[in-house]
């Protein structure tokens, strides 16, 4: 199909998408007029019912948990599909790079750049660590602290050299981390089994409204799923570091 | 108010496809299907906003008079923003190995490769 065709077929295509959006964009409420009953609901009954004050974390962990599991294992479908997919092939070997020329005088990398990474990536921890534990009383939750918590680890790349932090790099924890979050997930909707409840029901301890332990279930499906994204998200970055920097094409 | 809010969700999402199907390199093309993909994120959290609305965080209630917005439609975004990330990490991952391949990230070279 040439170019011409491909862009014919499209504006087509375009022309009847364009007529159905503009149906469907059109049938909506105004912007900004109101909002769904549920929605109203949801905002009044969650403090109350759940003692927390994020409702959108009460959503996502508590009254759409069930989203949330399949959500979190999209996530690790895609990090095990990659780590698939940019494995060593038939004709390739990993093999960390030697330097060619060791006569030649590197100059050493700043100390500015090594002191910055190291303060960078500490309070990075923090920041994620933060955003993981208050997910229940402020924005943010697991999936947005797993995030920052694992780019404290792409800072340290940054700022020193990734052959190097590859050859320390605890492989095996983020791969555990990722397992065990995804895993943990499971464990705590069976509590609610346990409790002879529905599965994933809210069955732990509410605590007080506002207090960093509160919300029974809901910090606790935090703590895993940001253990899941930190490690899902460190095991993306390598594998891609891999590919330009371990994995070489075997001489024949 | 109402057609610029939808216009932009409506532009935005056929400018990505567009770009998609005018694509000469694999990573413009992953990068043109996130730019359609956000379309998607702003419809959600337009159609949850409501106009002089704060966020649905009830930390201090008395600092935050009127009404909240839609929580429902941020906890859909961030589900989309996830899954968003989750396909953009392994159309490249692909994308990388159709350039080991085939030593190219055009899409159009490579038919005359598969053979």
């Amino acid at each position: 199909m040439s170019r011409r065709v491909r862009l014919m077929l499209f504006a087509v295509a375009a022309a009847g998408l364009a007529a159905t959006l503009g149906v469907g964009l059109a049938g909506l409420p105004s912007f900004g007029a109101q909002i769904t009953d549920y929605a109203r609901m949801l905002n009044e009954m969650a403090p109350r019912q759940r003692h927390v004050t994020d409702v959108v974390s009460a959503i996502t962990f508590d009254y759409r948990g069930i989203d949330t599991l399949f959500e979190e294992f999209i996530l690790l479908a895609a990090v095990a599909g990659i780590s698939v997919l940019l494995r060593p092939l038939s004709d390739e070997i990993r093999q960390l790079p030697r330097d060619k020329a060791p006569e030649r005088s590197i100059p050493p990398p700043s100390p500015a750049v090594w002191l910055l990474a190291a303060f960078l990536s500490s309070l990075l921890v923090l920041t994620g660590l933060e955003t993981v534990t208050h997910g229940t009383l402020t924005p943010g939750g697991g999936f947005q602290g797993g995030v920052i918590l694992a780019s404290a680890l792409y800072v340290v790349y940054l700022g020193t050299n990734y052959v190097t932090v590859e050859r320390f790099q605890p492989d095996a924890l983020l791969e555990a981390s990722d397992g065990v979050g995804a895993s943990g997930y499971i464990l705590i909707g069976l509590l609610g089994l346990l409790a002879g409840a529905h599965f994933l029901s809210n069955v732990v301890g509410l605590g007080a409204t506002g207090s960093p332990i509160s919300g029974g279930t809901i910090p606790l499906l935090n703590l895993v799923v940001g253990a899941e994204v930190a490690g899902g998200f460190a095991i993306l970055a390598s594998e891609f570091l891999d590919q330009t920097a371990v994995i070489r094409t075997r001489r024949r | 108010m109402s057609a610029l809010a939808y216009g932009v969700v409506a532009w935005l999402f056929v400018i990505g496809i567009y770009g998609v199907v005018t694509s000469r390199n694999l990573i413009h093309l992953v990068v043109c299907l996130s730019v359609a993909q956000s379309a998607t994120d702003i419809l959600l959290l337009e159609i949850g906003y409501r106009s002089g609305g704060h966020a649905p965080v009830f930390v201090s209630l008395p600092a935050h008079p009127g009404p909240a917005v839609d929580a429902v439609m941020q906890a859909l975004a961030l589900t989309d923003v996830v899954v968003g990330a989750a396909v953009t990490a392994l159309l490249l991952a692909l994308a990388v190995q159709v350039h080991k391949r085939a030593g190219t990230l055009d899409p159009d070279a490579l038919r005359a490769t598969r053979d």
